[in-house]
Parts: C-alpha cells; structure tokens; sequence
C-alpha cells in the first residue's frame, strides 16, 4: 500500500534494523471527547510488531477509549470526536484513503464478554472470511475454519459440532470461539478488551497462553486489569491515569523499576 | 339515596378507622415504633380494611339479590288467580309490576291487585334500602371497635393486610378469565345449536355460501346453503394482501427507526407511525371505499382489466397500511432488544452496517419478528369494518384480488346486523363462523407466544 506523505516524517520513526521488533501502530496526541468531557489528553504510544502491548489502569482512566480509536470502533458512538494522528504501518487510519470498515478487517477486536453470534460455530467463524469474500469455495472456508479453531486451541473441543450454536458453549470456550472468529479474517492487529474478566481463572489460563501464541503471526493489545496478567502476557506495558500515557516501558521494567510514583502507587495496589 | 349515603359513610369510616388503628398502635407501644411487630400504617389498614371490607360485602350481597327478594315477597303477596301461570304468564307479571312502580305505561288497563302490588313493591325496596343502610353502617362500626380492640404490639397487622390485598388481586385476574371463558361458552352453545341444523362438513368443506333462508314454506328460491369455504378463502386473500404490504413497510420502518435513525428523529418518528394505529377502523374504510377502491378500480381500467369497484386489493392494501404499525412497533422493539455487543462483534470483523443488520441483527430478532408478524396476522384475520365497507359482500372464491370478496368478520357482522330470529340457521350459522375464526386466531396467538418464549430463552 502507498505511504501517505501527509504525515510529518517526524512522527515516524525510521524503519528499524532487522531483529528488532518493527513499529506497526502509532499514536500521536491523540486527544478523545465524548460531547465536552475530554476522555483523553493527548497520548502518544508506540505498538510494535508482532509483541503483546499491555494497557493498565483504574477504571475509566481512558485504555479502554484508547483501544477503540485504534481501529475506530469509536465511530459507532454518537458525540465521540477523536484528535490527533494514529496510523497503522505509517497510514493515517483516520485518513480519506482508509475506511473503518477495512481498518477493522486489518484490525480486529475482542471484546469483554464473549458475544459469539447466535449462530452455528462454524458460521461464527465464517462470518468474517465470507463478507469480506475471501474463500473462494467451500473446501477454503472449511480449511479457513478449521485453522482458525485450531489456533484458538478451540478445534479439538468443537470439532464434532461445527454445526450446533455458539451461544451453548462455556464462557471460555465462547470467549476463544470469539478469538477465532478474530483470526478467521486474518487481521494484522488484534486489540482484546479485558478478554479474561468475564472467566474463571482455568479459562483464563487457557488465554493467555493462546495470546503468547498469537504473539508469533499477530501484533496484540490488550487491555487488562489484572496485573499478573499484563506480567505474564505482555512484552510491553503502558500505564493510563485519568486520561493521561503515565509511562510506557518493557513490561519487566514497568513492574520492577517504574519511574512515576503513580505507576508504582498503582501496581503495589495503593490505589486503582 | 340510601345507597349513596351508606357509601359515603363507609369511605368515613375507613378513613377514621384508619387513623384510630394508626394512633392506638403508636400509643400500644409509648410511641417505639420498632416495637411493634408491622409498622403503624399496616395497623391503620388493618382496622380500615375490618371497617370497609364486611360492610361492602354485604352491599354487594344486597344489590346482587335485593330485587329477587323484594319481587319473591311482593308476588307471595298476591291472589292465586294472578299467580298461578306458567312462567311466561309469570314473567308478565312482573314486568307490569315493575313497569307500574318505574311509572312506565304498560298500554292497557291494569289490574288493581297489581297496582297495589307495584306500591307495595316501592315501599318495601325503600325499606330494603334503608334497613341496609342501618345495617351497613352497624356492620362497619362493629368491625371497626373489633378491629380496634384487637391492635396489639404483636399483631401481625402486615400480613393480614397483605393477604386480604393478595386475595383483591386473585379476584380481579379471576373476573378476566371468567369473562373469556363466558365468551367462549356463549360461542360454543350457540355454534352447537347452528351444527344441529347444518352438517359441520358442510360447512367447513362446502363451496357455496349463501345464508339467504325462506321465511315462510311457500317462499321460492333461498333455501340457504352454508359452505364456508369461500369466506375463508376471501379472508385468506385479504390476509395476504394486507401481509404483502405490511410486513416489508413495517419491517424496513423499524430497521430505519432502531438501526439508522438519530435518537432525536426516533422519539418523533415512533409515536407519529403508532399514531396509525389509533384511527378508528371505520375511518380506514371511508378511505379504502371512497378513494382507494376508486383509484384501483381506475388504474385498472387504464389498464384494460376489469376491476370491480369494490376490490380485494383496495381493501387489503388499506389493512395493511392499519397494520404498519403493528409489525413496525413491535419488531422496532425486539431489534432494539438484540444486545449492542452483537454488534459491535460484527462491526469488530469489518463489517458495515447493512451486512451488520442483514446477517446479525436481523437474524438474532427473527423469533420476535415471526411473533410480531403473527400477532398482526391474527389482527388482520379480525379485521371486519374495512372489508365491509371497501371489499364488499359477496362471497365469491375466487383468487384474484380485482373481484369482490368477502371474509368471514364481514359476513358476521352483515348476519347479526338489525332484528334477527335466533332460530333460523342463517342467524346462527355468524357463531359457527365465529367459532372457527375463534380457533383459528387463538392457534394463531399461541403459535407466537410460543415463539416468543422460546425467543426470551435467549438472551437471559
């Protein structure tokens, strides 16, 4: 895809030296208002390639917004106006040249609760691959299916029904069908909205694993508020407070050795 | 007068009753409230409720059987010779006797043993009327002093209140119910009556309706014939028509009103479309017979068919337009019921709006919308003063929606319209269609209740 040249070469870095992890989304002031009330200050965050970017912090400090500009969910909320640049692979997503409706197809999103279709589990996964009309025949969806599920870790569990609804299984199994439904239209990014706070801890266990996982072909945000998780999961770890980027860092340095006295007051649990 | 003083005496005395059972449980305790088992109001219901209840029951007794009795002791008053009659003599009587004492001429020089017994009748019902009200308001004394004597700190003044509620509940959902069945029955014997005369197979299978019946042996012609099926085929060609227009208007208004439109033009829009659903019936009909049979006669014409001025089409076509908001509020609202979170699901894969409704929302509120439908279905099927005054009354099978029509309502109501003989089969055969068309719109609405349980079992 062509680079647009409307951004200020300012704004992105330089591709780096092989080996190192490449940037694949940026965030440059971006500012967020519902109506009047500013939801976000200006945040500037780097999202690098193919690592697992953690977003921590009290409720309603803005990660969750954040999340949502990314790949524009936002713009299904009325009075929601956003400010500022974020680009994906150095393309404005807010540009002319780029519809939400693509963006999303190369950013994909998973939600809090597991919200499976009320659908069979196969065309749950199906769902995206056929609007975007990317298997040809049958014999691809099915293949498209099942490595979506396989992925997931879900396929063994499911594989004898594909054909009964979604909306029967449990919450973890809904929450990876969710997953694979994710992957199943082959995004770039996956954002995950505190997938694990609707499960119980062995789901929850099962998840994270399948997020290290994904690490391997997917860029992953995920927002969380359980700490030991952000530890185990991410490579990055970026703290949010009242609308504000507090401090953005590798994950062991945030947890270890954090510079501002409000991430440590929140990760030793003084407050949040 | 009696009567009149007697209930407001009552509402006195519930209110003081209420107020004294307040104040003596206060003062039971020295006015520590937590000691009382039920808080001070319960108590001031409890003697309220002894105050008003026994008294109105009796009122009640007394208006159910004050005539009866006053006419049973009038009529024992009477000569053998007056009384002595079989029913329909008896029955006579009485009504000369009430007649006399309303002062309503009866048209012929009464007896003086009735005109005594007609100022005897008003003088003991104003007797009746004023030992009531002694009694009544004895009774609600005695209930009171009682109710007041028994105010202690342990009374259970709550849940003997709340049980005499609970039992004013049952008895108003009973009187509902009651009613319904009372309905069904009156269908049921007089439609018993109607198959006596007429084969039920007949009737059901036959193809020839004409309720026409010869009022004396010796009249030609009209010897009746009672095949329902075209009223049911008409009914069913009006059905259609009316679903063809209302189901595809009705769902596109809702998925405009929940899905695209702004809040603000939503609180407009929705009441604006259930403002259809207030026009009277009849004003329907003035439209589909005076302008809109007209207008499809017309183009229809211009078109080399031949259309009769009173059309199954005009007359289906306005139903639907009735029936709009019927398929549009109710699917508007089980839409809107389809949780945000499938949504955004969707939208989260890169799908747009109308892929979003068509292949998720839609999908998901189909069990609601098939209720909806089918509840409209069964409105249209009882839909009667547009058919009769837009499609007419003759009772052709025919599937072409340019002909005359009629549908079993319309032929219902055209039997029982002015002075009719219960006896005769053509009167009788309007409750052997109602039965049916009864089954018919009840199957119809468990089918959609059913639906909709189902539905509920969703998404909780």
């Amino acid at each position: 895809m062509s680079v647009q040249t409307h951004i200020p070469a300012t704004a992105m870095p330089s591709r780096p030296a092989a080996g190192i992890h490449g940037t694949k989304m940026v965030a440059r002031d971006v500012k967020v208002f519902y109506g009047a009330k500013q939801a976000l200050k200006g945040i500037n965050l780097e999202i690098q390639e193919n690592r697992v970017m953690a977003l921590i912090g009290p409720s309603g400090c803005g990660k969750s917004t954040f999340l949502r500009c990314l790949n524009r969910m936002n713009d299904t909320i009325e009075n929601c106006r956003v400010e500022g640049l974020i680009a994906l692979d150095g393309e404005d997503v807010y540009g002319k040249n780029i519809d939400a409706v693509q963006l999303r197809a190369r950013v994909g999103m998973v939600f809090q609760k597991p919200n499976p279709f009320p659908k069979s589990i196969y065309d749950n996964i199906a769902y995206g691959p056929r609007i975007h009309g990317i298997a040809s025949h049958r014999d691809e969806m099915d293949e498209i299916v099942q490595t979506s599920l396989q992925r997931a870790g879900l396929w063994n569990e499911v594989k004898d029904r594909l054909r009964e609804p979604g909306t029967g299984l449990s919450g973890g199994q809904q929450q990876r069908l969710c997953i694979a439904r994710a992957i199943a239209v082959s995004p770039e990014v996956i954002l995950m909205d505190e997938p694990c706070s609707a499960l119980d801890p062995i789901a929850t266990a099962h998840i994270e694993e399948l997020i290290d996982e994904l690490r391997e072909n997917y860029t992953i945000v995920i927002v969380t508020h359980n700490m030991q998780q952000a530890a185990r999961v991410s490579q990055k770890t970026a703290f949010f407070h009242l609308g504000d980027m507090v401090e953005c860092d590798d994950t062991e340095e945030i947890f270890t050795n954090p510079r501002d006295e409000r991430t440590q007051g929140y990760i030793t649990g003084r407050y949040g | 007068m009696q009567l009149t003083v007697l209930l407001i005496v009552l509402a006195l005395l519930t209110v003081i009753g209420y107020q004294m059972g307040r104040s003596r449980a206060v003062a039971s305790v020295g006015g520590r409230i937590v000691e009382l088992h039920s808080v001070p109001s319960y108590h001031g219901f409890y003697v309220a409720l002894w105050a008003g209840l026994p008294a109105l029951l009796l009122f009640a007794f007394w208006g159910a059987s004050e005539g009866w009795l006053v006419m049973q002791m009038v009529l024992s008053g009477l000569p053998d010779r007056l009384v002595n009659g079989d029913a329909q003599s008896l029955g006579l009587l009485r009504a000369d006797i009430l007649n006399l004492a309303h002062g309503v001429a009866t048209g012929r020089e009464p007896d003086p043993e009735v005109v005594a017994a007609a100022e005897r009748y008003l003088r003991l019902h104003a007797l009746g009327d004023w030992s009531l009200l002694v009694i009544g308001c004895c009774i609600a004394i005695a209930g009171l002093i009682y109710a007041r004597g028994r105010i202690d700190p342990d009374l259970r003044a709550r849940n003997r209140v709340e049980r005499t509620v609970n039992i004013a509940l049952v008895i108003c959902s009973l009187v509902a119910i009651l009613t319904t069945i009372g309905i069904v029955l009156s269908l049921l014997f007089e439609a018993i009556r109607f198959f006596a005369v007429v084969n039920p197979l007949e009737f059901l299978f036959g193809t020839h309706w004409s309720p026409q019946m010869a009022m004396r042996a010796d009249q030609v012609g009209s010897s009746g014939s009672f095949g329902a099926i075209p009223l049911f085929a008409g009914t069913l060609l009006i059905t259609g028509i009316a679903m063809a227009v209302a189901v595809p208007v009705g769902l596109m208004a809702a998925i405009f009103m929940s899905e695209y439109a702004s809040p603000g033009l939503r609180t407009w829009l929705k009441p604006i479309l259930e403002v259809l659903a207030g026009i009277p019936t009849v004003v329907y009909g003035f439209f589909a017979a005076l302008t809109m049979a007209p207008f499809v006669r017309d183009v229809g014409n211009s078109l080399g068919l031949s259309v009769s001025s009173e059309s199954a089409l005009a007359a289906g076509f306005v139903m639907g337009v009735m029936i709009i908001p019927f398929v549009s509020s109710l699917s508007d609202d089980v839409i809107n019921a389809v949780p945000q979170s499938l949504r955004d699901g969707s939208y989260g894969l890169g799908a747009t709006k109308s892929e979003t409704i068509r292949l998720v929302v839609l999908p998901a509120a189909l069990p609601g919308i098939v209720a909806a439908i089918m509840l409209a279905v069964s409105r249209a099927i009882g839909e009667t003063m547009i058919v009769t005054m837009a499609a007419g009354l003759t009772a052709n099978l025919t599937a072409n929606p340019l002909d005359a029509v009629t549908t079993v309502t319309t032929q219902i109501a055209t039997l029982l319209v002015g002075d009719q003989e219960f006896d005769s089969p053509k009167t009788l055969s309007a409750f052997g269609l109602g039965l049916v068309l009864f089954v018919v719109t009840l199957t119809l609405n468990m089918v959609a209740l059913r639906v909709v349980q189902k539905y509920r079992e969703k998404y909780d």
